[in-house]
């Protein structure tokens, strides 16, 4: 227990280092225009990319409709900031918790039908939600339809992004490794198991499904709050996929690896200029080849032998 | 009053009769054996016990109370626990978290207490890291604890599994083969086990197997099912030389 | 006069669906497996059949006979490099795969055609016929009865015939059909040729009806294709013609009497309610897992 202790003093303090690194540097302006300008959506990214996981690592369901969570939570928080006319030091805490809110609550409304299917299904029916929700916005006139809402104040800043990722990774780094976490895990490793120790798995697939779908909703209204402008098609079914290939990318079930690749996926297009016509390409051949290395049976053969070894040598050192 | 007293229950699967007209009187402490030829209904009689399956006729009562037909959560609460013909571990979850989802609902720390890590989230873990260690020394599965589950070899994926259920703290324990896939060796050891855990925890067990020296060597009473029906129900020397059991087992 | 034209729409529609469908549904049978790139076979079918006519001068009928063979080796093709390996792998894996090789397919079609849609001439050159003042297309009859004749074979196929029976066996219990000597890598590859060769019938009634292609042709269709074979019961032949034709009115009225551009939303809707309502669909069967 003490080790828990120490390990998150020492993820404090590499956080509040990489904050002040990345701040100084912003602000005096040694890192590039091009870079700075990405410092928000990489944030953005990891935070849809961690809660996602959360879904589809350690809950082990495909939900192809994360991009209409963060639409859902995107509207509804910036509407509440153009339409209302508060001190922005209210305002804006409250868009945050109100698309978080209303995204969670369509957690539920999706979650509670799609719990009694599962794998295919459960991924078809958060695409159509998804769609659904795409269509709705297009078709309201409060929403701005298809030319989209604007005139959102830019209120996201480098110091607000970073504190809205670091409470997304705390808070669901702290679900995982609790008694919650590991029910959620047992449910995606044995569902009858997990029934037959008590495990209430509607409750813990719907805890996932909610927290996932809140945090999404919050990267929505720092999204919007970003661009100043929000536009349905943004939140397709593409966007959906992005966020899956992140997951995908950094390893199911590994939040770190979440961050990682949230920052190479979202980066590199920059980089390498010309990249961008083939981001479709890259995406596919990153999924395909990640699911067909981790199924190679000589492959987790070696992983296997790998584990058994290291994890010999943790349990020596602990029995020392 | 008996822990567990299951009537005239029984299941069909549209027109095959898989359970039939099963009664079953267990007391605090006791350890039965529930044999029959391959397709008996074993294995279905575990899942109505369980409420892996709704049974369609009879009913049972556990620990003074109406059991039948509530949902395999609530039966695991009130005290049975199971484990699996077909070994069903969390098998990438580490040997030591098996046995923590085990110990789930004896701990309460509530969710904010593990997100915000409140001092009952420390104590309550604590808990549970010394509970799951005492209960995999007693299968001898404490130098592994760290290890992937489904790295574990077979025969220790089957302590896991019972590990796992006594970790859920059940008064009654039903054991799918818990020998099945070990050697003699293996199974001897495991007998003394399954002995061992009986008065250690003081719980029923109610295990089948097919391994005859296990069943007899230390069951206080022997159940025998053929076509879901219960043909014998005595000690193992009755069971052994009842003429019905002997034409199940060995044909007319 | 107006309810009765949509009603022929939504049929010239919902055969393709239907067609699309079967493939979905036969697939998912057999290697129970959603496979997400079907769609985009369809839209490799139309693409090849731009290309056939317009690049290369083919007559309507060599250029269909050629998208038929393409897809047909590309919809094996993908099985073995890319769902074969994955065999003992989650659903969740191969589901991931899936989505990966319809983005790989829409993606190379994006780098090769670009993303503007391509004029397609149609390949059916039937007269329209006129009864009681309701026109029907030459599409709309060919469509109709393509879909029509090769349901009726693909029935008689799988009850028929010795390959056929062994696709059943191979969806009632893979392990089991293996064991009577049935080919079961063989048998899912003649699954998905099965299936693509389908995609590219339904390619070319799609190009025909419609009149473009672009990259992303199939994906939709091909969504709702699967929203047909669920609403019909998945792993029913008869199910997804059903589910087709069903789906292909609804959006076809909708599209006339509510909106164009909520008609996809009250498509997705309606899957929700089946799976909420009948998850096993209209003529699918209900499976229990075996604890």
């Amino acid at each position: 227990m003490k080790k828990i202790k120490t390990k998150t003093i020492i993820w404090l303090i590499i956080a509040v280092v990489i904050y002040a690194v990345l701040f100084y540097l912003d602000a005096t302006g040694k890192l590039s225009r091009q870079f700075s300008r990405l410092l928000i959506p990489v944030g953005i990214n990891i935070m849809l990319a961690v809660s996602l996981n959360l879904t589809v690592g350690f809950l082990g369901e495909l939900t192809l409709g994360h991009a209409g969570f963060m639409s859902v939570g995107a509207y509804s928080g910036c509407m509440f900031t153009v339409f209302m006319d508060l001190p922005v030091y209210i305002e804006f805490p409250l868009a945050l918790l109100i698309g978080g809110l209303v995204a969670a609550i369509f957690g539920v409304i999706i979650g509670v039908p799609a719990l009694r299917l599962k794998g295919d299904y459960l991924a078809i029916v958060t695409l159509a939600f998804g769609e659904i929700i795409k269509s709705v916005i297009i078709n309201m006139d409060i929403t701005g339809g298809s030319a989209g809402l604007k005139g959102i104040e830019k209120t996201t800043n480098f110091t607000v992004m970073f504190v809205a990722v670091l409470v997304t990774i705390i808070v669901i780094a702290n679900l995982i490794n609790s008694r919650h976490g590991r029910a959620i895990c047992a449910i995606r490793d044995n569902v009858i198991a997990a029934e037959a120790v008590g495990i209430n798995v509607v409750y813990y697939k719907l805890l996932a499904f909610v927290v996932a779908a809140f945090f999404a909703g919050v990267a929505g209204v720092l999204y919007g709050h970003n661009l100043g402008i929000l536009k349905p098609a943004t939140f397709d079914f593409n966007k959906s996929i992005e966020i899956l290939v992140i997951v995908v990318l950094g390893g199911m079930g590994s939040i770190t690896g979440s961050v990682v690749a949230a920052i190479i996926i979202t980066v590199l297009p920059e980089v390498l200029r010309g990249l961008d016509d083939y981001r479709m390409l890259i995406y596919a051949v990153v999924l395909i080849a990640m699911m067909l290395i981790n199924s190679n049976p000589r492959i987790s053969a070696f992983r296997k032998r790998i584990e058994s070894k290291f994890n010999l040598k943790k349990n020596m050192k602990e029995a020392e | 009053m008996a822990l567990l007293e299951v009537k005239n229950l029984g299941i069909s699967f549209g027109g095959l009769r898989a359970v039939d007209d099963f009664n079953l009187t267990m007391d605090n402490g006791q350890l039965y054996g529930l044999i029959g030829p391959n397709g008996a209904g074993k294995t279905t009689a575990f899942n109505l016990l369980t409420g892996v399956y709704k049974p369609t006729d009879g009913s049972f009562m556990f620990d003074g109370k109406e059991m039948s037909g509530k949902s395999p959560i609530d039966i695991n609460k009130a005290g049975i626990a199971r484990t699996f013909q077909n070994i069903r571990l969390f098998s990438d979850m580490s040997v030591l978290d098996n046995v923590k989802v085990g110990l789930h609902n004896r701990e309460t720390y509530g969710l904010a207490s593990g997100i915000l890590r409140l001092p009952s989230f420390f104590k309550q873990e604590k808990e549970m890291y010394d509970m799951g260690m005492e209960l995999l020394k007693v299968f001898d599965l404490d130098k592994e604890a760290n290890f992937k589950s489904s790295n574990l070899p077979y025969g220790k994926q089957r302590k896991l599994e019972i590990a796992r259920a006594l970790a859920t703290n059940p008064k009654l324990l039903l054991l799918d083969e818990p020998a099945a896939g070990m050697n003699p060796n293996e199974t001897a050891e495991l007998m003394d086990t399954i002995a061992l855990i009986r008065n250690k925890f003081n719980i029923s067990i109610l295990l089948i197997e097919h391994d005859m020296n296990l069943v007899m060597g230390i069951c206080e009473r022997i159940v025998v099912l053929e076509y879901g029906k219960i043909i014998a129900n005595g000690t193992a020397d009755e069971v052994k030389s009842n003429p019905r059991v002997i034409a199940a087992y060995l044909g007319e | 006069m107006v309810i009765i034209e949509q009603f022929i729409n939504g049929l010239n529609l919902g055969s393709i669906y239907a067609l699309m469908a079967l493939g979905y549904t036969m697939v998912y049978g057999i290697a129970k497996m959603l496979n997400f790139a079907h769609g985009d076979i369809i839209m490799v079918g139309a693409y090849t059949i731009s290309v056939a006519t317009t690049n290369l001068g083919l007559s309507p009928i060599l250029s269909v006979l050629l998208s038929m063979l393409v897809c047909t080796v590309l919809g094996v093709v993908i099985e073995k490099v890319a769902y074969k390996p994955l065999r003992m792998a989650s659903p969740l894996t191969v589901l991931i795969t899936a989505i990966g090789v319809s983005y790989l397919l829409q993606s190379v079609a994006l780098l090769i055609f670009g993303s503007k849609s391509q004029r397609v001439a149609s390949v059916i050159n039937v007269a329209p016929v006129t009864i009681g003042g309701i026109t029907l297309t030459g599409e709309s009859i060919v469509t109709l009865g393509v879909t029509i004749v090769i349901m009726i074979l693909l029935v008689l196929f799988i009850n028929k015939t010795k390959v056929g029976k062994a696709m059943l066996a191979v969806s009632e219990d893979r392990g089991a059909a293996e064991l009577m000597g049935i080919n079961v890598n063989n048998t899912i590859s003649l699954t998905f040729a099965i299936g693509s060769f389908l995609a590219a019938v339904a390619g070319a009634l799609f190009v025909s009806s419609y009149g473009f292609v672009d990259p992303y042709t199939g994906a939709l269709p091909g969504i709702k294709a699967f929203v047909a074979a669920v609403l019909g019961g998945i792993g029913s032949v008869p199910g997804a013609m059903l589910g087709g034709i069903l789906l292909g009115i609804i959006e076809s009225l909708s599209k006339a009497y509510i909106s164009t551009q909520l008609s996809d939303a009250i498509v997705f809707g309606v899957l929700i309610l089946v799976l909420l309502f009948k998850p096993s669909g209209l003529l699918g069967k209900q499976r229990v897992t075996k604890v």
